[in-house]
């Protein structure tokens, strides 16, 4: 546990001195170079803007609404039918959809179920294994300007529900229920 | 298909607020959601600036191309359109092990990157082209090493052992991301074979 902390607090400085130490080998004039870089990052950013505010509205009236209950409940016989353990159709319905409202469920049922219990490892390995799909397509193909998606969604949201179906598995397997 | 999503949240939302008497929550969310979204754009400035800064040394240096030189046999197979000596296989591999390290803040900036290079290869169309799908299909998946979030959660509510899920996690996320390449492959063949026949 410890060298596994200590891993993820370590590796983001080190990359940062690699990259300054092979920028001084090279005598690659460092400071400039991040300036001229970084130069686009405020714009890239603002531009997100509009697509994240449409699709963040969205995401929150829907969910405020009590229009997302209603979808949950209309799917939950279908999830539960095919091995879905109840608890767990509300967080795999919202992974896909929205990472405040999936890190916000994980949350409730680690605190709920207990960290140990198979519903709390089950939704921890849920919400570290797949990112939300909606916020990625927004992001990435709203800054590059891409209005025709072709397969891409489709594909995002099948990759999420192998992620989800691939959890349910692995976990009964390695802890038992 | 985004755009029949979007409508359907929203009218779908609506429609409901309008039979359960929920209104005052749903225009309250809109609002909220409104705020929620400029906050996170303004929170994502400084982790583009900083993040494009850096990788624009390691591209000067020639760090990245090294980089680059080393994951080349997995990327010509995952990405075969794109030219390997590209400047969008830069930002894709950066993307790939920004991911793989967890460092979800550094890949988002170096994922926009390629996706614009990737936008320039396709004759600047509007229009996705193939090693865009795989790029974001590789991102939904996120094939991930330390889920440092869950990992803090879990150590919030006492956990005997917090870290016992990165095991689970990296299966799970190298199973979603291999379905993630072949799923992309499966509607890629698919729609080549319609267009020939």
């Amino acid at each position: 546990m410890s060298w596994m902390s200590t891993v993820s607090l370590w590796i983001l400085p080190v990359l940062l001195l690699i990259i300054l130490l092979h920028a001084s080998v090279k005598r690659v004039p460092a400071y400039d170079s991040f300036v001229e870089g970084g130069k686009d990052g405020f714009q890239l950013a603002v531009s997100l803007i509009p697509y994240l505010v449409g699709m963040m509205v969205a995401i929150s009236v829907f969910r405020a609404s009590g229009a997302m209950e209603l979808l949950l409940e209309a799917l939950k016989p279908f999830l539960i039918l095919i091995g879905v353990p109840a608890d767990i159709v509300p967080l795999a319905v919202i992974r896909p959809i929205s990472g405040a409202g999936a890190l916000g469920m994980t949350t409730d049922l680690i605190r709920e179920h207990g960290p140990d219990s198979f519903i709390g490892r089950l939704a921890s390995t849920m919400q570290g294994s797949t990112d939300t799909t909606l916020y990625v397509l927004t992001v990435y193909f709203g800054a590059a300007g891409i209005k025709y998606m072709g397969d891409a969604l489709k594909v995002g949201l099948l990759a999420d529900a192998a992620g989800i179906a691939a959890s349910i598995v692995i976990v009964t397997i390695v802890f038992g229920m | 298909m985004v755009h029949a999503i979007w409508i359907i949240m929203l009218t779908a939302g609506i429609i409901t607020a309008m039979f359960n008497g929920r209104m005052e929550d749903v225009s309250e969310a809109i609002f909220n959601g409104a705020e929620e979204a400029v906050a996170l754009c303004f929170g994502l400035i400084s982790i583009m600036v900083f993040w494009l800064g850096m990788m624009n040394i390691a591209k000067k240096s020639g760090l990245m191309d090294i980089f680059t030189r080393l994951l080349k046999p997995v990327a010509v197979r995952l990405f075969p359109d794109v030219p390997p000596k590209h400047p969008a296989m830069g930002y894709i591999m950066s993307n790939m092990t920004a991911n793989l390290m967890g460092l979800g803040n550094a890949a988002t900036p170096m994922g926009i990157k390629a996706m614009k290079e990737l936008r320039q290869l396709n004759n600047d169309s509007e229009e996705a082209s193939r090693p865009m799908v795989t790029l974001m299909a590789l991102n939904t998946a996120s094939l991930t090493l330390i889920p440092t979030t869950v990992i803090a959660i879990r150590m919030n509510y006492n956990s005997a052992n917090p870290a016992e899920i990165v095991g689970t996690t990296i299966a799970a996320t190298a199973c979603s991301t291999i379905a993630a390449i072949c799923i992309d492959r499966y509607f890629y063949y698919r729609k080549q074979k319609k267009r020939k026949g």
